[in-house]
């Protein structure tokens, strides 16, 4: 069944955009983070334009993330406290993320810039899950504990002054890198049009000893207010966002999210990190493959303004 | 009066190559508005046409030969080259084409080179070969020749999605004087003015013309979305933010087991 969207004019298959929503869902409620790395290209695929792409797309998951924020509220694996300290920096990196935006798009070079920190972050963030993942599993099978809560792995993060204690979290940590990586995420979603859900859940768990229980709801608060933001400053400069097909991904991304959250909750945290880790990795390695190989077409068209 | 005017014109127009001009075309269009709605998948659009013969001019000439033109609003679009550069592919070089159709349909009865000389029909812009590409090169803004490799690249992408097209066998003729021209319009056609373009010729030279046009809106909920965006971008976006929340709510209640 064709539907015609009213903003990106053309028209979609209703049931392949619910499938590609249902899709990125599931996995968005699995892993806590966003999708939008995943769904951008998709729907970028499937003729629509990138720039409605990236702007629909945050509404989609801002939706998925908050059917999965208050699944985790209920069964209190949410650290409130902590999400509103990354999300206090979060805005200041999003507003430097923006500035840096405007200067690389004025100096021609976006294209570029955004398919390298693509490369870089996924490949790297991926690889490093996997080889983290895989030893915590090899432990495991080892009869050792698994676990990466040990007494004493306390690094030099945590004897940084300015401590806070996050109860819901149980960790005791210094401010300072826990607004360092707000900032971080949010710069990098600036720039890149993503969430950052599939940075922040490893550097909560790596950095700030966050354990993987409540990481994924926290990270899903942050995703939300970002993402809820990011469609009204889209709509409200550009005029790129398609509420119909917003709406579309939205519905299948929330089902997907339901199931998602429940299947990330059956499976344990070292499993998990390393399907993410593989998942991150692959499209990583889809988009070097597309700056590597030769294209099948050289030319492509882009649309600078119409009268 | 009128009449007297567009065969000055169109007199002025051929170059006064033709003073034996006798014909006049008349054209009518099956629709000349096309209203986009949430079910618009494409439409075809049919051209009707007669040539009459001019007031006390009993004969004809025949056989004739029809290139309808049918041009959509102007845009400015960028093609982009990529080239290698120390091992990964990005755009190094790009070319501007301003104010070209967004849409560019020539249709006739048989191949444009065979209707007309080269000469004639790059004069007047027959063909898609023929048509004024504009790009920016520099501080000027120029057509280049058929062969350049950014031209044939616009028209080659353009062409792939549907909206640059040229095709030999879309115009009919139903008995030597009355024709029948499909005008395909792909799902993807962007919304504005069109203008249809109509050429006759007669041995190789046109022997008269005359003008159309069509328009392409959005309509009902697709116009109700389009404007609302348009106009009250704030309050479109947090009606959309909210929808988000809502759905995501509700998806939360209606999943909910405990």
């Amino acid at each position: 069944m064709q539907i015609y969207l009213p903003i990106a004019d053309l028209p979609v298959n209703i049931f392949l955009v619910l499938g590609m929503g249902l899709a990125v869902g599931f996995i968005s409620g699995m892993f806590g983070i966003g999708g939008g790395f995943l769904m951008t290209p998709l729907l970028i695929f499937i003729g629509i334009s990138p720039a409605v792409a990236v702007a629909s797309v945050s509404s989609h998951i801002a939706a998925s993330s908050f059917t999965g924020a208050i699944n985790y509220w209920r069964k209190r694996a949410l650290d409130v406290a902590l999400a509103m300290m990354l999300l206090s920096a979060g805005i200041v990196g999003t507003f430097a993320g923006v500035w840096l935006f405007t200067f690389l798009r004025a100096v021609d070079q976006l294209d570029l810039m955004i398919g390298l920190s693509y490369v870089t972050l996924l490949t790297a963030v991926g690889a490093v899950m996997i080889y983290e993942s895989v030893r915590a599993e090899m432990r495991a099978r080892k009869g050792m504990p698994a676990t990466l809560r040990r007494p004493g792995s306390h690094t030099w993060l945590h004897g940084l002054p300015f401590k806070l204690r996050f109860k819901r979290s149980k960790i005791y940590v210094s401010a300072i890198p826990v607004w360092a990586i707000g900032f971080i995420i949010g710069f990098v979603g600036a720039i890149m049009g993503i969430g950052g859900g599939f940075l922040l859940v490893p550097m909560l768990i790596y950095f700030l000893r966050v354990p993987t229980a409540t990481v994924i709801g926290t990270s899903m608060v942050l995703t939300l207010v970002t993402m809820a933001s990011a469609t009204v400053m889209h709509a409200a400069t550009n005029h790129l966002v398609d509420a119909v097909l917003a709406l579309i991904l939205m519905v299948g991304g929330v089902i997907g999210a339901q199931f998602g959250a429940r299947t990330g909750q059956r499976m344990r945290g070292e499993r998990l990190r390393l399907l993410l880790g593989l998942l991150v990795f692959a499209v990583g390695l889809r988009f070097a493959y597309e700056l590597v190989v030769s294209p099948d077409d050289l030319y492509s068209l882009r649309h600078v303004g119409s009268e | 009066m009128r009449r007297f005017a567009l065969t000055f014109l169109i007199v002025l127009l051929t170059g006064g190559l033709n003073p034996a001009l006798a014909e006049r075309l008349v054209v009518s269009l099956s629709n000349h508005r096309i209203a986009v709605t949430s079910s618009f998948v494409g439409e075809n659009l049919v051209l009707f046409g007669t040539v009459e013969p001019e007031a006390g001019r009993p004969a004809l000439r025949s056989p004739y030969d029809l290139v309808v033109t049918v041009t959509g609003p102007p845009e400015t679009l960028r093609t982009r080259r990529k080239q290698r550069m120390l091992g990964i592919w990005i755009n190094a070089d790009s070319r501007e084409f301003v104010r070209v159709p967004s849409y560019l349909a020539v249709l006739s009865n048989r191949p444009v080179a065979d209707i007309a000389h080269p000469d004639i029909l790059r004069r007047l812009q027959v063909g898609v070969d023929n048509f004024l590409l504009p790009q920016r090169i520099g501080p000027d803004i120029a057509d280049t020749v058929n062969d350049d490799p950014f031209r044939a690249a616009f028209v080659r992408l353009e062409a792939q999605s549907g909206l640059y097209r040229q095709s030999g066998t879309a115009v009919t003729f139903l008995t030597p004087t009355v024709f029948r021209a499909a005008i395909p319009m792909p799902a993807n056609v962007p919304t504005g003015n069109y203008a249809i373009d109509v050429k006759l010729f007669a041995s190789g030279m046109m022997v008269a013309r005359t003008n159309s046009a069509l328009e392409v809106i959005k309509a009902g909920f697709e116009q109700y979305v389009a404007d609302a965006a348009r106009d009250n971008g704030l309050l479109y976006g947090l009606t959309t933010a909210l929808m988000a929340l809502f759905i995501g709510w509700f998806g939360s209640v209606v999943f909910r087991r405990d």
